[in-house]
Protein backbone atom coordinates (compact mmCIF):
# COMPACT_ATOMS: atom_id res chain seq x y z
CA UNK A 1 0.00 0.00 0.00
CA UNK A 2 2.67 2.14 0.60
CA UNK A 3 4.18 1.66 -2.19
CA UNK A 4 1.50 2.02 -4.31
CA UNK A 5 1.09 5.52 -2.85
CA UNK A 6 4.68 6.37 -3.30
CA UNK A 7 3.96 5.42 -7.21
CA UNK A 8 1.03 7.46 -7.26
CA UNK A 9 2.32 10.37 -5.72
CA UNK A 10 6.04 10.86 -7.88
CA UNK A 11 4.41 10.06 -11.23
CA UNK A 12 1.64 12.91 -10.13
CA UNK A 13 4.43 14.97 -9.82
CA UNK A 14 6.43 14.13 -13.11
CA UNK A 15 3.32 14.87 -15.05
CA UNK A 16 3.01 18.28 -12.81
CA UNK A 17 6.82 18.90 -13.61
CA UNK A 18 6.02 17.69 -17.50
CA UNK A 19 3.22 20.39 -17.43
CA UNK A 20 5.30 23.39 -16.07
CA UNK A 21 8.21 23.06 -18.30
CA UNK A 22 5.77 22.69 -21.25
CA UNK A 23 3.97 25.39 -20.44
CA UNK A 24 6.91 27.22 -19.62
CA UNK A 25 8.08 27.17 -23.41
CA UNK A 26 5.76 29.53 -24.65
CA UNK A 27 5.85 31.75 -22.29
CA UNK A 28 9.18 32.23 -23.40
CA UNK A 29 8.59 32.45 -26.75
CA UNK A 30 5.68 35.38 -25.96
CA UNK A 31 8.72 37.60 -24.19
CA UNK A 32 9.89 38.22 -27.36
CA UNK A 33 8.17 39.64 -29.93
CA UNK A 34 5.45 37.84 -31.54
CA UNK A 35 5.92 36.62 -34.93
CA UNK A 36 3.70 39.10 -36.98
CA UNK A 37 1.12 37.45 -39.25
CA UNK A 38 -0.38 40.58 -40.69
CA UNK A 39 2.25 42.32 -41.45
CA UNK A 40 4.43 38.54 -42.94
CA UNK A 41 1.20 38.21 -45.60
CA UNK A 42 1.30 42.08 -46.49
CA UNK A 43 1.69 42.31 -50.49
CA UNK A 44 3.74 45.69 -50.53
CA UNK A 45 5.53 48.54 -48.69
CA UNK A 46 2.41 50.56 -47.84
CA UNK A 47 0.45 47.17 -46.21
CA UNK A 48 3.13 46.11 -43.99
CA UNK A 49 3.63 49.87 -42.43
CA UNK A 50 0.03 49.22 -41.85
CA UNK A 51 0.38 45.80 -40.39
CA UNK A 52 3.25 46.79 -37.77
CA UNK A 53 1.02 49.64 -36.62
CA UNK A 54 2.30 52.83 -38.48
CA UNK A 55 -0.38 55.63 -39.23
CA UNK A 56 1.16 57.21 -41.73
CA UNK A 57 3.02 56.90 -44.64
CA UNK A 58 6.33 55.69 -44.86
CA UNK A 59 8.84 58.34 -45.97
CA UNK A 60 12.56 57.91 -47.89
CA UNK A 61 15.21 59.04 -45.97
CA UNK A 62 19.11 59.00 -45.92
CA UNK A 63 19.71 57.98 -42.24
CA UNK A 64 18.53 54.49 -43.87
CA UNK A 65 21.13 52.95 -45.68
CA UNK A 66 20.31 49.64 -48.12
CA UNK A 67 23.15 47.38 -49.14
CA UNK A 68 21.95 45.11 -51.87
CA UNK A 69 23.57 44.17 -55.11
CA UNK A 70 22.55 45.43 -58.23
CA UNK A 71 22.51 42.00 -59.89
CA UNK A 72 22.14 39.14 -58.34
CA UNK A 73 23.21 36.39 -60.07
CA UNK A 74 21.34 33.58 -58.06
CA UNK A 75 17.94 35.16 -56.54
CA UNK A 76 17.65 32.19 -54.12
CA UNK A 77 20.75 33.74 -52.20
CA UNK A 78 20.95 37.59 -52.01
CA UNK A 79 22.93 39.29 -49.21
CA UNK A 80 20.83 42.41 -48.01
CA UNK A 81 21.54 44.77 -45.26
CA UNK A 82 19.67 47.21 -43.49
CA UNK A 83 21.04 50.25 -41.06
CA UNK A 84 19.76 53.28 -39.40
CA UNK A 85 21.64 56.29 -38.19
CA UNK A 86 18.43 57.68 -36.82
CA UNK A 87 18.26 57.99 -33.35
CA UNK A 88 15.78 56.44 -31.53
CA UNK A 89 15.04 53.50 -34.28
CA UNK A 90 13.42 50.56 -32.58
CA UNK A 91 12.87 48.68 -35.23
CA UNK A 92 14.16 47.38 -38.91
CA UNK A 93 12.94 45.01 -41.96
CA UNK A 94 13.63 44.21 -45.53
CA UNK A 95 11.34 44.20 -47.84
CA UNK A 96 11.34 42.40 -51.21
CA UNK A 97 8.14 44.48 -53.55
CA UNK A 98 7.70 41.62 -56.03
CA UNK A 99 8.06 38.44 -53.89
CA UNK A 100 4.64 36.49 -52.98
CA UNK A 101 4.90 38.00 -48.88
CA UNK A 102 6.52 41.01 -49.47
CA UNK A 103 8.27 41.52 -45.94
CA UNK A 104 11.11 38.89 -45.48
CA UNK A 105 12.82 39.65 -42.01
CA UNK A 106 12.38 42.34 -39.18
CA UNK A 107 14.74 43.01 -36.37
CA UNK A 108 13.73 44.25 -33.20
CA UNK A 109 16.59 46.71 -32.36
CA UNK A 110 17.52 46.61 -28.87
CA UNK A 111 19.80 49.39 -26.67
CA UNK A 112 22.59 48.60 -27.06
CA UNK A 113 22.67 46.73 -30.03
CA UNK A 114 23.84 49.17 -33.18
CA UNK A 115 20.70 49.40 -36.07
CA UNK A 116 22.59 47.34 -38.72
CA UNK A 117 21.71 44.08 -39.79
CA UNK A 118 21.99 41.66 -42.52
CA UNK A 119 21.12 38.58 -44.00
CA UNK A 120 20.53 36.60 -46.96
CA UNK A 121 16.99 35.88 -48.67
CA UNK A 122 15.56 34.77 -51.62
CA UNK A 123 14.19 36.74 -54.44
CA UNK A 124 11.68 35.61 -57.07
CA UNK A 125 12.25 38.55 -60.19
CA UNK A 126 13.81 41.87 -60.20
CA UNK A 127 12.23 44.40 -58.14
CA UNK A 128 12.62 46.96 -55.68
CA UNK A 129 14.08 46.12 -52.50
CA UNK A 130 13.66 48.15 -49.48
CA UNK A 131 15.25 48.98 -46.32
CA UNK A 132 12.32 49.53 -43.31
CA UNK A 133 12.98 51.58 -40.23
CA UNK A 134 10.67 52.33 -37.39
CA UNK A 135 11.59 55.62 -35.67
CA UNK A 136 9.68 56.47 -32.81
CA UNK A 137 5.96 56.22 -34.29
CA UNK A 138 6.98 56.84 -38.13
CA UNK A 139 8.48 54.53 -40.71
CA UNK A 140 11.09 55.67 -43.18
CA UNK A 141 12.90 53.52 -45.96
CA UNK A 142 15.94 53.59 -48.47
CA UNK A 143 14.81 51.92 -52.10
CA UNK A 144 17.17 50.23 -54.32
CA UNK A 145 16.48 48.11 -57.16
CA UNK A 146 17.97 44.01 -57.65
CA UNK A 147 17.80 43.22 -60.73
CA UNK A 148 17.69 39.09 -60.77
CA UNK A 149 19.23 37.03 -63.39
CA UNK A 150 18.30 33.94 -62.10
CA UNK A 151 14.70 33.59 -59.66
CA UNK A 152 14.82 31.66 -56.36
CA UNK A 153 11.22 30.27 -56.46
CA UNK A 154 11.96 27.40 -58.95
CA UNK A 155 11.56 30.09 -62.09
CA UNK B 1 16.72 16.61 -36.43
CA UNK B 2 18.45 20.03 -36.95
CA UNK B 3 22.33 20.42 -37.53
CA UNK B 4 24.22 22.49 -34.85
CA UNK B 5 24.52 26.72 -36.32
CA UNK B 6 28.08 27.64 -36.68
CA UNK B 7 28.37 30.95 -34.79
CA UNK B 8 31.50 33.26 -34.70
CA UNK B 9 31.57 36.20 -32.43
CA UNK B 10 34.44 38.43 -32.98
CA UNK B 11 34.91 41.33 -30.36
CA UNK B 12 36.50 44.74 -31.62
CA UNK B 13 36.97 47.15 -27.97
CA UNK B 14 33.99 46.65 -26.60
CA UNK B 15 31.76 45.96 -30.08
CA UNK B 16 31.02 42.64 -30.89
CA UNK B 17 29.95 41.71 -34.44
CA UNK B 18 28.32 37.69 -34.52
CA UNK B 19 28.22 36.00 -38.02
CA UNK B 20 25.54 33.12 -37.61
CA UNK B 21 24.77 30.63 -40.40
CA UNK B 22 21.78 28.16 -39.67
CA UNK B 23 20.81 24.96 -40.67
CA UNK B 24 17.91 25.07 -41.69
CA UNK B 25 15.08 24.23 -44.88
CA UNK B 26 13.43 26.99 -44.99
CA UNK B 27 10.38 26.06 -47.41
CA UNK B 28 8.58 29.03 -48.54
CA UNK B 29 5.12 26.35 -49.08
CA UNK B 30 4.97 27.59 -52.40
CA UNK B 31 7.38 25.42 -53.97
CA UNK B 32 6.14 21.63 -55.81
CA UNK B 33 8.27 18.51 -55.33
CA UNK B 34 8.56 16.51 -58.28
CA UNK B 35 4.89 14.94 -58.10
CA UNK B 36 3.40 18.06 -58.16
CA UNK B 37 2.71 18.15 -54.52
CA UNK B 38 3.03 21.52 -52.56
CA UNK B 39 5.86 21.17 -50.28
CA UNK B 40 4.79 22.56 -47.02
CA UNK B 41 6.03 25.66 -45.47
CA UNK B 42 9.11 25.34 -42.90
CA UNK B 43 10.67 28.02 -41.91
CA UNK B 44 12.05 29.74 -39.00
CA UNK B 45 9.84 32.53 -36.94
CA UNK B 46 11.92 33.77 -34.26
CA UNK B 47 15.78 33.74 -34.23
CA UNK B 48 17.57 35.81 -30.94
CA UNK B 49 20.54 36.04 -29.23
CA UNK B 50 21.44 36.28 -25.75
CA UNK B 51 24.35 37.40 -23.72
CA UNK B 52 25.28 37.47 -20.15
CA UNK B 53 20.93 36.96 -19.39
CA UNK B 54 20.24 40.13 -21.86
CA UNK B 55 18.19 39.77 -25.11
CA UNK B 56 20.99 41.45 -27.82
CA UNK B 57 19.40 40.38 -31.00
CA UNK B 58 15.72 39.63 -31.60
CA UNK B 59 14.55 38.75 -35.16
CA UNK B 60 11.12 37.98 -37.17
CA UNK B 61 11.80 36.16 -40.27
CA UNK B 62 9.25 35.00 -43.57
CA UNK B 63 9.80 32.61 -45.77
CA UNK B 64 11.64 34.36 -48.05
CA UNK B 65 15.08 34.41 -46.00
CA UNK B 66 17.03 32.01 -47.85
CA UNK B 67 17.62 28.41 -47.06
CA UNK B 68 20.39 28.02 -44.16
CA UNK B 69 20.34 31.64 -43.24
CA UNK B 70 22.92 33.60 -42.54
CA UNK B 71 22.42 36.94 -40.06
CA UNK B 72 24.71 39.24 -38.68
CA UNK B 73 24.66 41.90 -35.86
CA UNK B 74 27.06 44.14 -34.20
CA UNK B 75 26.33 44.80 -29.92
CA UNK B 76 27.88 46.57 -27.47
CA UNK B 77 29.18 45.10 -23.97
CA UNK B 78 30.41 41.85 -25.21
CA UNK B 79 34.21 40.54 -24.02
CA UNK B 80 36.12 38.01 -25.62
CA UNK B 81 35.99 34.73 -23.39
CA UNK B 82 32.10 35.33 -22.73
CA UNK B 83 29.09 33.34 -24.06
CA UNK B 84 26.36 34.13 -26.75
CA UNK B 85 23.68 32.00 -27.19
CA UNK B 86 21.35 31.97 -30.45
CA UNK B 87 17.83 30.43 -30.64
CA UNK B 88 15.48 30.04 -33.18
CA UNK B 89 12.23 28.81 -33.37
CA UNK B 90 10.30 27.31 -36.86
CA UNK B 91 6.35 27.55 -37.90
CA UNK B 92 6.07 23.93 -36.67
CA UNK B 93 7.45 24.83 -33.19
CA UNK B 94 11.04 23.09 -33.85
CA UNK B 95 13.19 24.80 -31.92
CA UNK B 96 17.31 24.99 -31.22
CA UNK B 97 19.78 26.41 -29.17
CA UNK B 98 23.59 26.95 -29.55
CA UNK B 99 25.75 28.49 -27.97
CA UNK B 100 29.44 30.04 -28.90
CA UNK B 101 32.59 31.97 -27.18
CA UNK B 102 33.39 35.34 -27.89
CA UNK B 103 36.55 35.64 -29.92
Amino acid sequence: MKRREFVQSTSGAAALGLAASVGLFPAVASAQTAWNKAAFEAKNLADVVKALGGTSAATESKDVTLSAPEIAENGNVVRLGAQSAAAGTTWLGLIVEKNPAALTAGFDVIAGTDANMSTNVKMGQSTNVYALAKVGDKFIYAVKEVKVTLGGCGG
Amino acid sequence: MSDPMRIRAAATGDKVTVRVLVSHEMETGLRKDAAGKVVPALFIQTISAVHNGKTVMSAQWGPAVSKNPFIQFTFTGGKAGEKIAISWVDNTGDKRTDEATIS
